[in-house]
């Protein structure tokens, strides 16, 4: 086999092409550049959200006064009874339904159906700006009927304002970001931007939307569930 | 990781989505239930850590696709985050001794229970636990 035709060959699998990716003078992830970059970006991110959770650990476990009742207070009045819960499960299953639209848009971009895209992306955006308005109507909820402010709330330990506001706010803000990202990309295959370049962009944009999903599953089990 | 992967985009058939789409409402459900049906202590935690982790499974490996990616690309999302453990673990251990500490020397009560919202609004009865609402105001 001469040389070119040796060059052409798909790399090695497993364990004998993690070595040949990473020891030969040459590029080491074989996808493209900007979705590597988008990985490299979320294994950041996963570092800034492990130390709130982090944080949130060791000031539950140091504090000692006890914890309020989560369960009781995220609880919202449905037919007259207090739902445990009601409103978080509600903004979790948006937060799904939003990434299984995402994932079909990766799907029918790489097709090359750009409306099918654009309005599944749209769709996606849509779900995440509901998710944010929840969290809008939760936040003022907590500040302006329960009293939890981030130095102290009349139930419990003070310090479940300052990881509620923390943490769920910069998850908000990762929210609405996501929203104004998918819409920017959205409007740009519309215009057809992206019809020579490749559709990568549409599955970059769904890996960081699929790690703000991500992210509130750690937040929904440690935050509103233990 | 299995099949051979090449620098094309991933596409795989849309039924796997709809699959894993499905199986994380189904997840959720089980979570939320395990907090409607208000089951407590070891049960709790193990519950909700396995349906967390299948759910937070799932979403890697299809979703973002970790599956199909090559070996060096997911060891480098999953290798850095992984060393994370050591740091939980280190912070546990040290906030077990901070509040053992506490407890121990500055006369809290480790037994003291948080207020609910009806008590806190005077809905509910009064079970006499007031002081902690009384400071935080």
């Amino acid at each position: 086999m001469s040389e070119a035709a040796a060059t052409s060959v798909s790399p090695n699998d497993g364990v004998t092409g993690l070595v040949d990716d990473w020891t030969a003078d040459k590029q080491a992830y074989h996808v493209p550049w900007g979705k590597a970059m988008m990985w490299i970006f979320l294994v950041s991110d996963t570092f800034i959200f492990s130390c709130f959770l982090t944080g949130y650990l060791n000031v539950r476990m140091t504090t000692t006064e006890p914890w309020p009742p989560q369960s009781e207070i995220f609880s919202l009045n449905f037919l007259g009874a207090p739902v445990p819960l009601l409103l978080i499960a509600i903004m979790t299953m948006v937060l799904i339904t939003s990434s299984g639209t995402m994932a079909l848009a990766v799907n029918y971009g790489y097709r090359g159906d750009k409306k099918k895209t654009f309005w599944l992306i749209a769709a996606t955006a849509f779900f995440g700006a509901t998710f944010v308005g929840m969290q809008a109507f939760e936040w003022s909820k907590l500040i302006l009927e329960e009293g939890v402010r981030p130095w102290g709330n009349p139930f419990g330990a003070p310090q479940f304002g300052s990881v509620f506001f923390m943490v769920t706010g910069f998850h908000g803000l990762h929210v609405s970001a996501g929203v104004i990202y998918l819409m920017w990309v959205a409007f740009r295959i519309r215009a057809g931007y992206y019809d020579k370049k490749g559709f990568e962009i549409v599955e970059i944009a769904g890996l960081y939307w699929h790690f703000v999903d991500l992210v509130w599953v750690f937040i929904f089990a440690f935050f509103y569930l233990l | 990781m299995a099949s051979s992967s090449d620098t094309a985009g991933q596409q795989h058939p849309l039924g796997i989505y709809y699959k894993i789409w499905v199986l994380l409402f189904v997840v959720s459900a089980f979570s939320y239930a395990v907090d409607y049906f208000d089951v407590q202590g070891a049960m709790r935690w193990t519950l909700v850590i396995v349906f967390m982790l299948i759910k937070a499974g799932f979403i890697i490996a299809i979703f973002m696709h970790a599956f199909w990616e090559r070996l060096a690309l997911c060891l480098t999302i999953l290798g850095p985050p992984g060393v994370l453990l050591l740091l939980i673990s280190f912070m546990a251990v040290e906030g077990g001794y901070t509040s053992g500490t506490r407890y121990d020397y500055m006369g809290h009560d480790p037994n003291a229970v948080a207020l609910t919202p009806a008590e806190v609004h005077g809905t509910g009865e009064d079970h006499g636990e007031g002081d902690v609402a009384a400071e935080a105001h």
